[in-house]
């Protein structure tokens, strides 16, 4: 079996000279389809940083990254926003939804971006609001809907490509407790389905909903709990 | 990710801050209109002197006297009068077929009066009655003076409209007698209006036989103008060569030597001011092109200030998937819909505005100029609108997102 997620080495330095900030010291990770990885570390310990590697959102300075067995490190710019649009699934703390435009059509945005044509589009998206419980306020706008449903559209907007994983920034980080429950519930189903996780938290109670945990400590991964198939 | 997409991209980014879209527009809008309006004002000006100079007749030739300067210190040449002679000599069917008639001017200035009524004549008129003709002018009521007129020097007058209404008011001029200088003169018509050309009131005139005013007012001096009507306004030159050949041997002018006289055609007073108005136009157009220009840059502030408001969703939609050219084209559609918007508005305010008569001048729209703003308008879109697309297409989605 291939891992969905193959990385070695991977440092990540900004700036330079005596300057430097090494956010990465060279990390080693691999996780496997299926999967529910929970990282955790303190704030500036690089984990952050770490999910933005693995997302393609940003470019490692050295090392390698292999994705469903893919070597994306010497990627262009226009690959590499075909991998974000096809492999992955990213939500974010702060919801990252775009303002004035309706739930639906933000699931829809990176089928949009995929091709895809209309009518095909907006039954996936629907699909995916289905998933995540919120097919009724398709029509709404983000200002329109509270916390936990913003945060349960973004989930849907990752999962509607189908990517080989949905990788998590303290996705309840801004939410309540009741919120926080909703959002975890849904990875929960999205996992037993057999969907890869990658989720930071700063929370054990919500790091216990994974299958594994690793801690990030200054630039490299510390101690991980769990097994690794 | 196709082209219409993108362009509902564009749309709903547009539409979602109207009152910043509609501003933008605005100076694009000013800017088309000025270049279309202002084109055409500048048109209408040319037209119109066009018309006020074909209107004195296209094969006409004036010739006036002019001080001959021999060249050198000595030039303090001997200033031959135009004559009643020279005009005769002119009118020979053998010697100078291509010339119909030739009437010799004089002018004066004169107070007229009838009544209590006083009225100063812009430009008081000795000359044969084919004068009229040559020059366009046509009798109202009344009848023109005659040759025998002419023969008798009978003071007889012609008055133009403006100086008819001035002495006159409401009554009818025909048959009344009225005093020129102190000297009686009967009217026996008034002319039909010529509007103005320029500064001078083309009405404010009056026609009488050149006999009648060399006796009474003028004297017998050399003559102000000899008036060439040409056989048509394909002779004119063939009528020029002639009249010069006969000017030169009377006034015993050798080849090359400086003429004592000045032949000017409507042609080339045409031309003078044709060259006047088309340098106005220019003018009028290089502040319209700067207009639009300032547009333009209204269009750039505004693209940037959108980019920059919208780094995260810029950052967001790179995230989800969206490839360089999809932001670059999103933004860049954006721009170019603005101007292209503004420059639709525009045309139609040029377009509505150019049927307004604008200080005493009709517009006369020139269609190249709206193809012209309209292009303008839509160019500058994609040209002050691809900085900051770039700009925004550039970023990497993770600084995008962390912008605040």
């Amino acid at each position: 079996m291939t891992p969905v997620i193959e990385v070695t080495g991977l440092t990540k330095t900004y700036g330079s000279g005596p300057n430097a900030v090494h956010a990465l010291r060279g990390v080693d990770l691999t996780v496997w389809p299926g999967e529910y990885l929970a990282i955790m570390g303190a704030s500036g310990s690089g984990k952050s940083t770490l999910l933005n590697m693995l997302g393609c959102l940003d470019v490692p300075t050295s090392g390698s990254y292999k994705l469903d067995g893919i070597d994306v490190g010497d990627f262009e710019e226009r690959q590499l926003s075909l991998v974000r649009n096809r492999k992955i699934g990213f939500v974010f703390q702060s919801f990252n939804l775009i303002p004035r435009t309706t739930a639906l059509a933000n699931v829809e945005l990176p089928l949009v971006y995929s091709g895809m044509r209309r009518k095909q589009r907006r039954e996936r998206a629907f699909a995916a609001l289905e998933l995540v419980g919120l097919a009724d306020r398709a029509q709404h706008l983000p200002n329109e809907l509270s916390g936990g449903q913003q945060q349960r559209v973004a989930v849907a907007r990752a999962l509607v490509t189908g990517p080989a994983m949905v990788l998590a920034d303290e996705p309840t980080g801004n939410l309540d407790s009741a919120s926080s429950a909703e959002v975890l519930g849904v990875f929960d189903r999205l996992n037993a389905s057999g969907r890869t996780i990658v989720m930071i938290t700063h929370e054990d109670d919500v790091a216990h909903h994974a299958s594994r945990l690793i801690r990030v400590v200054d630039g490299r991964v510390a101690t991980t709990v769990g097994a690794t198939r | 990710m196709n082209a219409v997409e993108v362009l509902r991209f564009a749309l709903r980014g547009l539409v979602s801050n109207k009152l910043r879209s509609a501003l933008t527009t605005l100076g694009i809008t000013i800017g088309v209109a000025a270049v279309i309006l202002l084109i055409a004002v500048g048109n209408g000006a040319s037209v119109a002197v066009q018309q006020s100079i074909a209107g004195l007749g296209t094969n006409v030739l004036t010739v006036s006297p002019q001080r001959a300067f021999g060249g050198g210190a000595a030039a303090a040449a001997v200033t031959r009068q135009l004559t009643v002679g020279d005009a005769k000599a002119l009118v020979d069917p053998q010697g100078a077929p291509d010339i119909r008639s030739a009437s010799p001017v004089v002018t004066a200035s004169v107070t007229a009066s009838y009544g209590d009524a006083s009225h100063d004549i812009a430009q008081f008129t000795g000359t044969y009655p084919e004068y009229l003709p040559t020059t366009n002018n046509s009798v109202a009521s009344g009848s023109a003076f005659t040759q025998d007129d002419q023969t008798q020097a009978r003071k007889v007058l012609l008055l133009g409209p403006t100086a008819a209404t001035a002495l006159f008011g409401t009554v009818d001029p025909v048959g009344k007698a009225v005093l020129v200088n102190s000297i009686q003169f009967t009217v026996v018509g008034v002319l039909n209006p010529k509007g103005s050309s320029g500064l001078q009131d083309a009405d404010d005139t009056a026609y009488a036989p050149l006999s009648a005013v060399q006796n009474s007012l003028a004297g017998y001096g050399g003559l102000n103008q000899i008036v060439v009507q040409a056989a048509s306004a394909d002779a004119l030159p063939a009528a020029q060569a002639e009249l010069t050949a006969i000017l030169n041997a009377r006034h015993r002018i050798a080849d090359g030597g400086a003429p004592d006289y000045r032949v000017l055609s409507q042609e080339q007073l045409l031309t003078t001011r044709t060259q006047t108005t088309q340098t106005f136009t220019v003018l009028l157009a290089a502040v319209a092109a700067i207009s639009l220009l300032v547009g333009g840059i209204g269009v750039t502030n505004i693209m940037l200030v959108t980019v920059t408001e919208r780094i995260r969703e810029i950052g967001i939609r790179k995230a989800v998937g969206a490839p360089k050219a999809a932001v670059l084209g999103q933004f860049l559609a954006e721009a170019t819909l603005l101007s292209l918007f503004g420059g639709a508005l525009g045309v139609a305010t040029g377009v509505i505005g150019s049927r307004f008569t604008i200080s005493g001048i009709q517009p006369v729209l020139v269609p190249s100029s709206v193809l012209l703003a309209f292009g303008v308008s839509a160019l500058i879109g994609l040209f002050f609108g691809s900085y900051p697309a770039s700009r925004a297409a550039s970023l990497r989605p993770i600084e995008a997102l962390r912008h605040e």
